[in-house]
């Protein structure tokens, strides 16, 4: 298990360096120069514009402006804003925690929603439960997340008149009142995200149940005279969970999609809808960093993946 | 998406009298295939719905009269009346004519995206399954890099940097059309070249493959002739699926206003315009939404049935 994880830890370093040639080589590769706006001001002579580029080494060749960027990345120094003047390290990091939030609470409602669902319609396939939690997850992940998103503000902000629809930071009660608002506020971008995750998973679940539950092993498991129970929730479920871990883990930069657009319809403070107000206001270092996070988080999670299926799957670890 | 399976249950088969002395047509692969894609009622309700879909927005701006930017204030934010069948925006344009109009546009992005990928992915893939080896591996952990790549982020950041030069390269409308499809392609080429890849592995070794080379086939001809067609039953199913994720991609963009301008109201556009209002005027935000809706819930029925009737495990 050490070396599976050894091993799994040190393809992280090719993938993330990939990813930064990547976000370096667009950036590299788009037009505009950050001193356009001096160019146009006529007070600023064209000497101290190619100083400044000069100072800033915009004139060097791109490998070592990207070994410069690395360098600088890697120190943890990752600029400034060109709009609000502070640290990108501390824009994001003050940022993410909501993202995390609504993000993990999303997940975990998915899996709460899609485990028992996807369970019971393999169990018993072409039930009246199973049809209809086929139908509705079919509807589910056939409707974007924006759309679903206006459609629940409408009927439950504007409608029903029950939830805010628009995420406040600053609340001013404390206690349970402070928890009960908080979650007031996040329940609908929760179960927007969750709700879409939640969907795309049942099938998943369901899916790869049934290719499980009519292998001989079940059979097996069964004739030892084990309770169904025991059957379904150790023997099939156990080995129908791995490829839905790998299907979880591919899709996971799909859900930061989602996460974006959440985020940007119900103004949730994340570093989603840091991204499209700094990609409005032109602020490149955000712009740059805030992507690179998303990679670094689908890495992370990728990996996370990694090892629940090793612990799913001995063969694999061992292997 | 490709671990979804019909059950293995099989379906009773029908008892068929045969005639002594009567000529049946042959029955092809293909041929097979659509009986058992006709079964599927879902996947033919799908079709139905997504052809009076690709139609009206095809026909329907060439058939409807109203323009899609005339503006009357007069009836601003009106809801769905006999003058307009899906009501008025902010500007008093009438929104069927823009949701026909906006149609062509999501539906042609879609489509031109999703060939790209499939294009990308089978060159990709054919390359990295045929040839195997040093070509593989790199080609592969290029696959593995784009598939950790977060995909809307980078959508943003790519059609927001280089929005401008393609508009110069090849005109506002055209430039920004080639950007966003472009983009959207090149993002979501990488399961079409898995599956692909896949596919080819197994079938390199096959004997009829063995055969060809034995005569003296070149590998090109061996790829495309041989090959591809027997590998193609995950691709359709794949390419199929990819329409609609691509619909959705594209609706995404243009809803975070990042996309289409509101001179080409695609339905994302819409829902964008739409959602500063939705107090006052839910059924624009609605109409363009159900379009969407309709379109993917169908392609995606449609993808569901074609996997079925492409599995040759399925019994007949």
């Amino acid at each position: 298990m050490h070396k599976y994880l050894l091993r799994r830890l040190l393809v992280i370093i090719p993938t993330l360096l990939g990813i930064s040639v990547v976000l370096f080589s667009i950036l590299a590769l788009a037009p505009g120069d950050p001193f356009e706006e001096l160019a146009l001001n006529p007070n600023i002579p064209a000497e101290v514009r190619m100083n400044l580029r000069h100072q800033f080494g915009l004139d060097d060749p791109l490998p070592i402006r990207y070994l410069r960027w690395l360098t600088a990345m890697l120190h943890g120094d990752w600029g400034y804003s060109f709009v609000s003047r502070v640290n990108v390290q501390d824009l994001i990091l003050q940022r993410l925690p909501t993202t995390l939030f609504v993000l993990g609470t999303a997940y975990v409602l998915a899996l709460l929603i899609a485990l028992p669902a996807g369970i019971i319609s393999a169990v018993k396939p072409y039930s009246l439960f199973d049809q209809v939690a086929t139908t509705l997850a079919f509807i589910g992940f056939s409707l974007p997340t924006f759309f679903t998103g206006l459609l629940f503000i409408l009927l439950f902000s504007l409608h029903l008149d029950w939830l805010p629809f628009i995420y406040s930071t600053t609340i001013e009660v404390s206690g349970i009142a402070w928890v009960s608002e908080h979650l007031r506020q996040a329940a609908m971008p929760i179960a927007v995200l969750g709700l879409f995750e939640a969907a795309s998973l049942t099938r998943f679940v369901r899916a790869s149940m049934l290719d499980v539950i009519h292998q001989d092993f079940v059979t097996t498991a069964r004739a030892k005279g084990l309770t169904e129970r025991h059957t379904i929730l150790v023997h099939v479920l156990r080995n129908g969970l791995i490829p839905v871990v790998t299907i979880v883990a591919l899709q996971l930069p799909g859900i930061f999609t989602g996460a974006v657009i959440t985020e940007q319809i119900f103004r949730v403070p994340g570093i989603g809808s840091l991204l499209i107000t700094s990609i409005q206001s032109t602020d490149t270092p955000v712009v740059m960093a805030i992507t690179f996070v998303y990679a670094i988080l689908v890495v992370a999670f990728n990996l996370i993946a990694d090892i629940v299926y090793g612990c799913l799957d001995p063969r694999i670890a061992y292997g | 998406m490709a671990t979804h399976r019909s059950d293995a249950i099989a379906e009773p088969r029908p008892t068929q009298r045969v005639k002594v002395g009567e000529v049946y047509p042959a029955r092809t692969l293909w041929s097979d295939a659509w009986r058992r894609y006709c079964r599927h009622r879902l996947a033919m309700v799908g079709t139905v719905v997504l052809v009076i879909l690709s139609l009206s927005t095809l026909v329907g701006p060439l058939v409807y009269p109203k323009a899609i930017d005339e503006i009357d204030f007069a009836v601003k934010l009106e809801g769905p009346s006999l003058a307009h069948p899906f009501g008025t925006d902010d500007l008093g344009q009438d929104l069927l004519a823009r949701v026909l109009y906006g149609g062509r546009i999501s539906m042609a992005v879609g489509l031109a995206a999703m060939l790209i990928a499939i294009l990308l992915g089978l060159v990709i893939g054919a390359l990295a399954g045929f040839f195997g080896g040093v070509l593989d591996s790199v080609l592969m952990r290029l696959t593995d890099l784009f598939l950790s790549l977060p995909q809307l982020p980078l959508l943003l950041l790519v059609v927001f940097l280089f929005r401008d030069r393609m508009r110069e390269g090849f005109g506002p409308e055209l430039g920004l059309f080639l950007l966003i499809v472009g983009v959207i392609g090149g993002l979501r080429w990488m399961q079409p070249a898995r599956l692909v890849r896949a596919s080819f592995l197994a079938l390199k070794e096959k004997e009829f493959v063995e055969a060809a080379r034995c005569v003296g086939v070149p590998s090109a001809w061996l790829i495309v002739r041989h090959i591809l067609p027997n590998a193609l039953s995950p691709v359709i199913v794949a390419a199929t699926l990819g329409v609609g994720s691509a619909i959705v991609a594209e609706s995404s963009i243009s809803f975070l206003g990042l996309g289409f301008p509101p001179d080409m109201p695609t339905w994302g556009r819409l829902l964008s315009d739409a959602k500063d209002y939705l107090d006052l005027a839910p059924h624009w935000a609605l109409f363009p939404g159900l379009m969407i809706f309709l379109a993917v819930i169908s392609i995606n029925y449609i993808g569901d049935g074609l996997r079925d009737a492409l599995d040759p495990r399925k019994i007949l």
